[in-house]
This record gives structure tokens, C-alpha cells and sequence, in this order.
């Protein structure tokens, strides 16, 4: 047994001759939680189908819960539990019979899901909701039945795909808190997201993808310290009222966009000084974050897949 | 590339099915009504009107006969119904196989649970002919019983290509196909309606070779008290149509699902 719950050697995967993830070595060990970042098409969604055993590997190893893959995948899937993308509940039954017969699926026995039902129902807040149809809920409540779903088996790896997409904040800081519970209670998990502030707050470890590459691995604070400066001006407005010599003479780096100029420094009091009290300027101090550095590493290019 | 393992049949099949039923047990009543609301439509209305000019066919009363096919046929329909649409279904809008295979199960289960789940509908639904033709007068035989387990094998037998059609459909519409090119040619040639042997010669080899004229050729006599001839080849055909077309299935829906 390996002490890493997901171990990968120049894993790769191609589609027709086109590869989507192109030899990459994960080393992801047990307890915490371990983020996947990347851009639409940069080989998250196919890493995670290869680790469930719902994708042959074209070339390299992959071991999940220290057994090959996907040679073992029925015995590790009994392990893991996943929150997909899009929620894939049953619409015919209701928030009880949902986990009820998925529970079913992993052999558990009936009076174990009884009990274990309640506990999940009052981990997700949704105990007052058991007998009510899945058309009846609202999109946060799937979310959270879909969590509560993925842990029926009480995995040791739980997999989320995109969480917390499309929910309101509420919802989102209850699941937030939630995982953060599970990660306390010695969970791996494993996410998904294109959500920057989430990955921020949740993870231990980060891996930013792209072209089914890594471009880098590290805790969310030591990926902004070596990535970028660390604080960030940002200037809007009516940019052509700014003396020349601001734009030029900065010795960070700077980006424009569209209307929009990013000044990143480690001082920034000297960009502040030249634009403050302008009446048609607006300008906005902040620390540099993980957004920040995911557009660095993967551009600002729209990816349209 | 298509993965050709042999499929493995496990536990787990059992509660593929076992999910299907509880499904099921949810929309009852308005199964019922389809079950035994519409043959009792057609064998009143075709039975009794189109009787009276017929007569007898085969030595049977016409409503003895048209009830004994549309029995026979009703597994094949109802079998490949539930095999195109509601596999389709749980693929594709909803999802229910990717959640499914998040946990132990897998496709082998899927197919051999959903094949299971078809072929139990169609015994459903001909029993529920069986039983109107029974309280219509069309059938008094007690050897009709025996017809049950040949229900649940033409269903076997026509879920697997179904499934199969499914898997690579990319919409509803693509079903049209298989049931206007497959599914009514049989019904309407099949000897359901009349005996196989007023169709010309060749027609008649060709329809030898279609499972509904084997399942016929076992419910009609057995439903009505007739002598049963070539048990074993017409059994073979409807069980080798449920083997080939679970291997099929299995590979084609591996083909759609893993990548």
C-alpha cells in the first residue's frame, strides 16, 4: 500500500488519436483536500473518469486507494463517493428512496441505511424534506441530497465535480462548511471547480492543469507567492485621462484588459498616489489571489468547448 | 473501439431490476390501465367485430387466435418499448446509469438488470391479456399457465436488440427506425393477426427466421389447448436471440459509456 490515497505516473489518455491529458504524475495523499483547476478542456473531467474506472488509460499507471486502476475498479468505487457535475437523482423517488437504493447499489444492509440515512439527511439539513419528490426541490437541495448521496457508502475518498456551480451564497457556505467537516473528519476530498474563492478556502493542495498538462501544484498561498506579485491595483475608467508616464514607467507587471488595467506590485502605493482623487477614475487595491494566478498560468483566452 | 469481454453476470443485475420495480410500483395504476385497458379494446373490438366474418382459423375460434398472438406479441412490444425509451431515458436526460456507475456496479449489471426488468414487463403485460382473454371467454385451457416463463423469455429476447438500438441513438426519433422497420413488420406478418401459412412460400421461410413466429408457435398452442410441435427449436431461437443480443448490448453500451 502506498500512503497516497491517488498516485498517477505519466498517466495519459487520447481520444482518436488526440491526447487530452499528456503524462501527468498526481500525488495526492490521504486526509485534506486536494483541488483540480484548470479551463473547460484541460483534462480535469477525463482525470476524474480514468480515477472512477470509467475510462481506460492509454498509457502510464494510475493507483486509487493504493490498487491499480482501473483493474479494481468495482473494489475501489466501493470506497469513494462521487458528487457529479450535473445531479443524476432519481426523479421518481423521493429524498429517502433516493438514498435508500443508491445505498442498495454498494450492498449495505437495510437496517444500516435506515440509521445511516438520518444522519446524512441531518448532515445536509434536509432531515424536514425526507418524503418529498426530487421535482420538488430546489437546485441547493439536489446539491446537497447529491452530497449526502455520494457518502451513503462513508467513503474515504469523496469526489466533487464543480460542487457548488449555480447555487446561491447561502447554500454554497452551508456545503463549504459542510466539506470542511468531512475534511476535519479525516476525508479525502478530491474538487473540482472553476470557482477560485473555493479552492481558495477549501484546499490544501492545488493543481492547475491545461492541455492535459499540470502547470503547477501547491497550496493555494504558495501558488499566489510564486506566481504573482502580491498585491493588485486595479484601474478603470476613463484610462485615457491617466498621464502616459503611469502606464509606462511601472515596473510591475501590468495587464490591460479591455477597459480594465491590472497593476500588479509589491508596491502599490506609489500607483495609488498617481491615481486617487481623479474624478473619472476608479481604481480597486487588493491581495493578489487564486484567480490570479490561474489567468496567469492559463492565459485570458476564452476556451469554447 | 469496442470492448467484446464477455459480460459477467453478478448480484448486482438483481438490483438494476430491483431500482426498475420500485419505479414501477410508483406508477401503477396508469400501467395497469395500458396493460389490460388495451387488449381488452382490441380483442373486444377486433375479436368480436372481425370475428363474426372469419369464423374459425387454424381450427381456433378467430378470437381464440387473435388473442393467443396479441398475447405472444405483447411481451415483444412491451420488451422493446422499455428496452428503446426508458433505457434511452435513464442514459441519457437523466443520467441514472452515470450515477450508478459511481458505485460497484457495472455496465454488465446495467444491461443484465435492465434486460431482466424488460422481460418481467413483458410478462406482465401478456398475462394481463392472458387474463382478459381468459375472463372473455377466449381461453379455458388450464395449460395456458405454462405459457408464463415463455413470456419472460420473449421478452429476454427482444430486450437485448433494443437496448442495443438504444445505445447508439442520439435521440428519441432514431427509435422510428427500429420500430417501423423491425418491430411492426413482425407484428404484421409474424402470424399474428392470421396463420403464417397464407403468406407465399418464401415470405414464409423468411418470417421463420423473426423470434415473434417462435414465440407464437409456443403461446397460441399452449394457451389454447392445441399439441405443441418443435418445442426445442422454437425455445432455442428465442434463447439465442436473448444471449446474442445481451452480448451486443453489453458491448454497445460499454462502447456509449466508458470511454
Amino acid at each position: 500500500m502506498s500512503d497516497y490515497i491517488i498516485k498517477t505516473e505519466n498517466l495519459k489518455k487520447s481520444f482518436n488519436g488526440e491526447f487530452v491529458v499528456k503524462g501527468i504524475d498526481l500525488k495526492i495523499p490521504q486526509g485534506g483536500c486536494f483541488g483540480l483547476l484548470g479551463p473547460n478542456g484541460a483534462g480535469k473531467t477525463t482525470t476524474l473518469r480514468m480515477l472512477l474506472g470509467r475510462s481506460p488509460l492509454t498509457d502510464g499507471t494510475m493507483e486509487v486507494l493504493g490498487l491499480e486502476m482501473p483493474k479494481h475498479a468495482r473494489r475501489v468505487r466501493h470506497d469513494v463517493g462521487v458528487v457529479p457535475q450535473s445531479d443524476n437523482l432519481d426523479p421518481d423517488f423521493t429524498v429517502v428512496e433516493n438514498l435508500e437504493v443508491y445505498a442498495s447499489f454498494f450492498n449495505i444492509r437495510g437496517d444500516v441505511i435506515k440509521k445511516r440515512i438520518k444522519e446524512l439527511l441531518k448532515f445536509v439539513e434536509l432531515n424536514e424534506k425526507a418524503g418529498t419528490r426530487i421535482n420538488q426541490l430546489s437546485g441547493g437541495m439536489k446539491r446537497r441530497l447529491s452530497i449526502a448521496r455520494a457518502m451513503v457508502n462513508e467513503p474515504r475518498l469523496l469526489v466533487l465535480d464543480e460542487p457548488t456551480t449555480g447555487l446561491d451564497p447561502q447554500v454554497r457556505h452551508l456545503i463549504w462548511a459542510r466539506l470542511r467537516e468531512l475534511k476535519n473528519s479525516g476525508t479525502t476530498l478530491l474538487l473540482t471547480t472553476h470557482f477560485m474563492e473555493e479552492a481558495e478556502r477549501l484546499c490544501d493542495d492545488i493543481v492547475i492543469m491545461d492541455y492535459g498538462a499540470i502547470l503547477s501544484q501547491g497550496h493555494p498561498k504558495q501558488l499566489i507567492g510564486k506566481h504573482v506579485e502580491p498585491e493588485v491595483v486595479e484601474i478603470h475608467g476613463e484610462l485615457e485621462t491617466l498621464p502616459k508616464s503611469l502606464i509606462r514607467t511601472a515596473l510591475d507587471r501590468v495587464e490591460i484588459v479591455g477597459e480594465t488595467i491590472y497593476y500588479f506590485t509589491d508596491d502599490p502605493g506609489k500607483i495609488i498616489e498617481q491615481v486617487e482623487n481623479r474624478p473619472n477614475i476608479h481604481y480597486l487595491h487588493r491581495p493578489a489571489n487564486l484567480e490570479d494566478v490561474f489567468l496567469r498560468l492559463t492565459g485570458r483566452e476564452l476556451r469554447e468547448i | 473501439m469496442i470492448d467484446w469481454r464477455l459480460p459477467r453476470m453478478r448480484y448486482g443485475m438483481i438490483l438494476v431490476w430491483r431500482r426498475n420495480l420500485l419505479v414501477w410500483r410508483k406508477l401503477l395504476i396508469p400501467s395497469l390501465l395500458l396493460n389490460f385497458g388495451e387488449p381488452f379494446l382490441y380483442l373486444l373490438g377486433l375479436g368480436f367485430g372481425l370475428g363474426r366474418f372469419v369464423g374459425e382459423l387454424d381450427g381456433l375460434p378467430y378470437l381464440t387466435f387473435l388473442a393467443t398472438g396479441l398475447i405472444a406479441s405483447s411481451s415483444m412490444n412491451t420488451a422493446t418499448f422499455e428496452g428503446l425509451f426508458s433505457v434511452y431515458t435513464r442514459m441519457v436526460p437523466q443520467q441514472t446509469y452515470e450515477g450508478m456507475l459511481a458505485t460497484p456496479l457495472e455496465v454488465d449489471d446495467i444491461v443484465a438488470g435492465e434486460m431482466l426488468w424488460c422481460a418481467t414487463k413483458g410478462l406482465f403485460s401478456s398475462s394481463a391479456i392472458l387474463l382478459v382473454a381468459f375472463l372473455l371467454g377466449a381461453i379455458s385451457h388450464w395449460q395456458a399457465a405454462l405459457c408464463i416463463p415463455i413470456f419472460f423469455l420473449t421478452g429476454l429476447c427482444f430486450a437485448g436488440p433494443a437496448i442495443a438500438v438504444a445505445s447508439f441513438s442520439r435521440s428519441y426519433d432514431f427509435f422510428n427506425y427500429y420500430v417501423t422497420l423491425v418491430l411492426t413488420p413482425m407484428f404484421i406478418f409474424c402470424g399474428v393477426f392470421y396463420p403464417v401459412t397464407t403468406l407465399p412460400e418464401f415470405a414464409q421461410s423468411l418470417v421463420q427466421l423473426l423470434p415473434l413466429s417462435h414465440a407464437i408457435a409456443l403461446v397460441r398452442p399452449l394457451a389454447s389447448g392445441q399439441e405443441l410441435s418443435q418445442v426445442l427449436i422454437h425455445l432455442s431461437v428465442l434463447l439465442s436471440f436473448a444471449l446474442i443480443g445481451f452480448y451486443c448490448a453489453v458491448a454497445l453500451v460499454r462502447r456509449r459509456l466508458i470511454q
